[in-house]
């Protein structure tokens, strides 16, 4: 459990640290950047990743923290889940947010780990991506030719890749507030520490017995986050009634390309997929 | 025996301190002056002829001292030791620490670099360029068995040895197929028991220090003695010149009894060298090149009345060795031959055991041994036969089973049963668990089509324990005897030190160990200090495996302090001046009998110490040493009761209840004996619902992580409610029969029991272990769609 040697850069400011990924990029180094370090560090050490630098963001002034901005809440990359976990301002507003990251791993690895680190690695199985994604977050890059926005349903590209370019840092997300919404995260493992099997994040908006709306991410069920569309649809103008949600939650694997591993083939996901589909929206309900 | 105040007390462990506190020595906290640091080059095929090494790049490597390969030291590596051929032709392939021509599993060390640093190690073992010529790799144990593809080309046949047992030809019981033809029902069912990774907690290290006169190694073993017997035979190194110290050892549950390829070559690369070297396994090449356990294929037959009495049961195992033969690894099977039949009194058995190779890790001892896999078979046999009766699976097993006035009873596989009490043990179990209520909740489920059904598993056991009478090894061709060794010394204090060959690693000894001797001699619990695990501070010993510490270690302890008594009253009837015949010993005192003169142990000890007024001829010395070799095996047993949840959307196993009432005879420490009971129940719940070392086609271990080997915690297992009965062993004095692989034999036919008692209503008849979400939902699936009748 011995990495490769490599360089290390520890930037005091986020235009510090592009320089650095500008001057490693023209040196042919291959840079990384550490955030929290659960995912990086261990494939390091079991040499599955081999960066000749590593440039750590965990000195960088203003990465960290959650803001009221209005309609929304900025989320700092560098913002560990224990704290996205805890937040009074989370918590109010877009509790979905808090109820995946307090499934994910441990409590060391809550404190260590950060939603931005996260989410730009982008793990299929991880679980914020998808929570992420039925918010309609919009993600903060700062890069060489400045700040750009991606909107969450661009960001995510592929198994461990996303939107985030080569020399450019995730600064932060900025999430709507959903302040009201009912939701619900419903992750499925086989032991307790375990990255999902599938998961499902669910954030509905009830009006008098009806589902006004419905925004449904699953985890785990392609090589990237997926939304839920045709359950959206389905829930969305109908009953806030047991038989409706199943009914709506059998759609849940349409669209999915899940695969197929020792937790389960891909069959048994897109079923895992509707079951748990229906208890997130139940639970969302408060049914 | 009486019972005083130390036997039974529930101390707490007086070795947890200084692990608590991080004053632990494990193997690699050991730092040496000039040490230098090893990394295994490993081959990533499971089987292929190496072609050439090319070792330049990392010997030029900066710190890198020294790139041994399995050319350089084949003259000097000798063949790792299997010391139990269970058969005169048991055939076994060489078996170099380091491969030199060919590999035969995917984690074979292939070559070893020596370095200044693990980091420089580590750094050199990506230069080294190691050619590779693929060869066909055979994985599945019944594929192995038919022997199209060879698991080494060295060898004509996968087959190691046919092991038979058969109660007509041994004269225990009557014939088999007898049975099986004038069977009123028979059940027929191939069950297969699941490759698992023993993962301790402290991944196993070595260092040894080649200077001065002797090599002394210390390593994470459980086997310090058995590991200086075969590293000298091994080596070719003089015994008295090797000298091995298991310091504190982080778990084992059998995966440490071995004589491993690392240990091996740290002494090679020592001797090379000439300087001290250290071995730290990642946890990774743990899971890898670590020995296995379990991984058997069960082809059963049981034949009974309607009734429900067994009328006989054959067993037909495939064993999977792996691609090697380790220490014990043909033996463990053997060892559950005589378990089949568990508590019940078959008239007729049969078992017959194939050792296979094929081109993965070898397997060996795994917390049980072949005792949970044989645990496993017959209580789901049990199940299988009550369903098949409409019978309750308890009633089953009453019918079947030895009463406790039957003892002492020879069972159809030749063992005798000293004593137990299964009717005791299974209505306490019955009333914890309440049974009745759970039976009416479980009717009550299936009436309503609940999506969350119930099951109650049920399973008894019984299990040889305290490994062994010396003579039945011999019988078994096992290549040593099963004594343990004891010293007991008195200091001129009256403080007592205790020196044992049952070297721990978790279990707790030097807590009991002070309390046998506290108890025996009536000294203070904390005057009495336990060495153990350095062989030249235990001298002798045989070590600590098969829950035989206690009925075994411990006796030895007992006979060594009684000797110490004998000695001492010599030296009281003489300071007292009284007849050695009056000399009575009490609590720490002798008394002169019909007088108020006595004197206490600690006095006997200053006097015996200065020695200015000893009898005549009396050496001054009360130190004794004693050698317990056991007569019989000591057989716990208990009944084991899961109220299993089955969630029939998801394929989700979880545990409602858990009860087990053990009977391990006399306690001594009853905190020790529930703490074994738990962590042998998370093993044993482990391999029914979790655990499974899984390869690819190519054999490559898919399972080389903790992210997919999965081992539950605390968060995954459920509240236990433990009770005992106590019926007392009669093969040791102190009426004790060992706990450490209870909870792990007994727990996985209850748990897999129960799962399929929640679901066979739906028409599942069985599913494979680990009964995983997936496999429970497709096992629902697939029975949906035959209708529920297969």
């Amino acid at each position: 459990m011995i990495p490769s040697a490599f360089d290390y850069a520890a930037p005091s400011t986020v235009e510090e640290a592009l320089g650095l990924l500008a001057a490693a990029d023209a040196a042919g180094d291959d840079v990384k950047l550490l955030a929290g370090g659960q995912s990086l560090l261990p494939v390091m050490k079991l040499r599955l990743a081999d960066p000749s630098m590593v440039v750590d963001l965990g000195r960088v002034a203003g990465l960290s923290g959650v803001t009221d901005d209005g309609d929304s809440l900025l989320i700092g990359a560098m913002t560990p889940h224990h704290v996205v976990a805890t937040d009074p301002l989370i918590a109010r507003h877009v509790p979905l947010l808090a109820q995946a990251a307090a499934t994910v791993a441990d409590p060391q690895v809550r404190h260590r780990g950060t939603f931005g680190g996260a989410l730009v690695h982008a793990d299929p199985a991880g679980d914020l991506p998808a929570p992420v994604l039925a918010t309609g977050a919009t993600f903060m890059i700062a890069g060489p030719g400045g700040q750009r926005t991606v909107d969450a349903a661009d960001f995510f590209e592929g198994y461990f890749t996303t939107a985030v370019a080569e020399g450019e840092i995730l600064t932060a997300i900025r999430v709507p507030k959903y302040t009201g919404w009912g939701s619900h995260y419903e992750k499925f493992t086989r032991v307790a520490q375990q990255w999902s099997i599938v998961a499902v994040a669910a954030q509905v908006r009830v009006e008098g017995g009806t589902i006004a709306e419905a925004r449904i991410g699953l985890t785990n069920m392609a090589s990237t986050p997926l939304r839920a569309t045709a359950v959206e649809a389905a829930l969305a103008g109908g009953a806030a009634t047991a038989d409706a949600i199943a009914a709506a939650a059998a759609h849940a694997a349409e669209g999915t390309d899940p695969a197929s591993d020792l937790n389960g083939d891909a069959a048994y996901r897109a079923h895992l997929a509707q079951v748990l589909t229906k208890r997130a929206v139940l639970a969302a309900v408060g049914l | 025996m009486t019972a005083t105040a130390e036997i039974g007390k529930a101390r707490l462990r007086k070795e947890d301190r200084h692990l608590v506190t991080g004053r632990s020595r494990f193997t690699d906290n050991m730092v040496l002056p000039g040490m230098l640091h090893l990394a295994m080059v490993r081959s990533p095929y499971a089987h292929a002829k190496i072609t050439a090494i090319d070792t330049a790049a990392a010997k030029s490597s900066p710190g890198v001292m020294a790139v041994l390969t399995g050319a350089d030291v084949a003259g000097e590596q000798g063949s790792l030791p299997n010391a139990w051929p269970i058969t005169p032709d048991q055939k076994a392939p060489a078996h170099g620490a380091i491969a030199v021509e060919e590999v035969a599993f995917a984690g074979e060390v292939v070559a070893v670099i020596v370095a200044r640093s693990a980091a420089a190690a580590r750094d050199a073992v990506e230069l080294v360029d190691v050619s590779y010529e693929e060869l066909p790799v055979v994985m599945d144990l019944e594929e192995a068995f038919t022997d199209k593809v060879l698991a080494h080309t060295a060898l004509e046949s996968n087959l190691s040895a046919t092991w038979v047992f058969d109660s007509a030809e041994a004269g225990t019981g009557s014939s088999v197929q007898d049975a099986i033809d004038n069977a009123e029902v028979l059940i027929e069912r191939t069950l297969y028991q699941q490759r698992l990774i023993p993962a301790f907690m402290e991944p196993r290290s070595t260092v040894v220090d080649p200077t001065g006169e002797q090599i002394t190694m210390w390593s994470a073993t459980q086997i310090p003695h058995i590991l200086r017997l075969m590293l000298a035979l091994t080596l070719g190194i003089p015994e008295s010149k090797v000298r091995v110290i298991a310091p504190d050892v982080g778990g084992g549950f059998g995966g440490k009894l071995q004589v491993t390829p690392e240990e091996v070559i740290t002494v090679l690369a020592a001797r090379h060298t000439g300087k001290p070297c250290k071995y730290t396994e990642t946890r990774s090449e743990s899971l890898q090149a670590g020995h296995h356990g379990r991984a058997q294929v069960q082809r059963l037959k049981l034949s009974a009345r309607k009734d429900g009495t067994v009328t006989g049961l054959s067993v037909n195992l495939l064993a999977d060795m792996g691609a090697y033969l380790g220490l014990v690894t043909s033996g463990i099977p053997i060892l559950g031959a005589f378990m089949y039949n568990s508590i019940y009194k078959f008239p007729a058995y049969r078992f017959e055991c194939h050792n296979i190779f094929t081109n993965k890790t070898w397997t060996d001892a795994y917390r049980g041994a072949g005792r949970p896999e044989a645990t496993f078979a017959i209580e789901r046999m049990m199940d299988e036969l009550a369903t098949e009766l409409g019978m309750d699976p308890l009633a089953v097993r009453e019918k079947n089973w030895i009463r406790h006035e039957e003892f002492p009873f020879t069972t159809v596989a030749g063992l005798e049963y000293d004593t137990g009490n299964y009717e005791a043990a299974t209505a306490k179990a019955v009333d914890l668990f309440d049974y009745q209520g759970l039976r009416a909740e479980q009717k009550r489920r299936r009436d309503a089509n609940d999506p969350v059904q119930l099951g109650i598993g049920v399973s008894t056991f019984t299990e040889m324990c305290g490994l062994a009478p010396s003579r039945v090894l011999g019988s078994l061709s096992y290549g040593a005897g099963g004594w343990e060794h004891a010293q007991v010394r008195v200091l001129p204090t009256g403080n007592i030190e205790v020196v044992t060959g049952s070297s721990a690693h978790g279990q707790g000894h030097e807590t009991a160990w002070s309390q046998l001797v506290a108890d025996r001699l009536g000294v203070p619990f904390e005057n009495v200090e336990v060495l153990h695990g350095d062989t030249q501070i235990s001298q002798r010993g045989l070590d600590t495996y098969g829950s035989r510490s206690l009925t075994v270690g411990g006796m030895a302890v007992l006979a060594a302090a009684d000797k110490v008594i004998e000695k001492a009253k010599v030296v009281a009837a003489h300071l007292m001046e009284a007849s050695e015949a009056d000399i009575e010993f009490a609590a720490g005192s002798f008394t002169v009998k019909g007088t108020d003169q006595s004197t206490t142990l600690g006095e006997i000890a200053l006097a015996t110490f200065a020695a200015h007024n000893l009898p005549d001829g009396f050496e001054p010395n009360l130190d004794s040493d004693a050698t317990f070799d056991p007569v019989n095996f000591s057989y716990p047993h208990g009944t084991h009761l899961a109220a299993i949840e089955v969630d029939t959307e998801t394929g989700h196993v979880g545990i409602l209840k858990y009860v087990c009432v053990d009977d391990v005879g006399v306690v001594v420490n009853p905190l020790l004996v529930e703490g074994q009971v738990h962590g042998g129940l998370a093993q044993g719940i482990a391999q029914a619902l979790y655990e499974e070392a899984a390869y690819d086609d190519a054999g490559t271990l898919v399972t080389g992580s903790f992210v997919d080997y999965l081992v539950p915690s605390a968060p995954d297992l459920p509240h236990y409610i433990t009770g005992r009965t106590e019926t007392p062993a009669t093969s040791n004095q102190l009426g004790a029969k060992g706990v450490g692989e209870a909870g792990t034999i007994a727990s996985t036919p209850a748990i897999v029991n129960g799962v399929l008692d929640a679901v066979r209503h739906l028409g599942v008849r069985d599913i494979k272990m680990p009964c995983t979400p997936s496999r429970v939902w497709h096992a629902l699936q697939d029975a949906k769609t035959t209708g529920g009748v297969q």
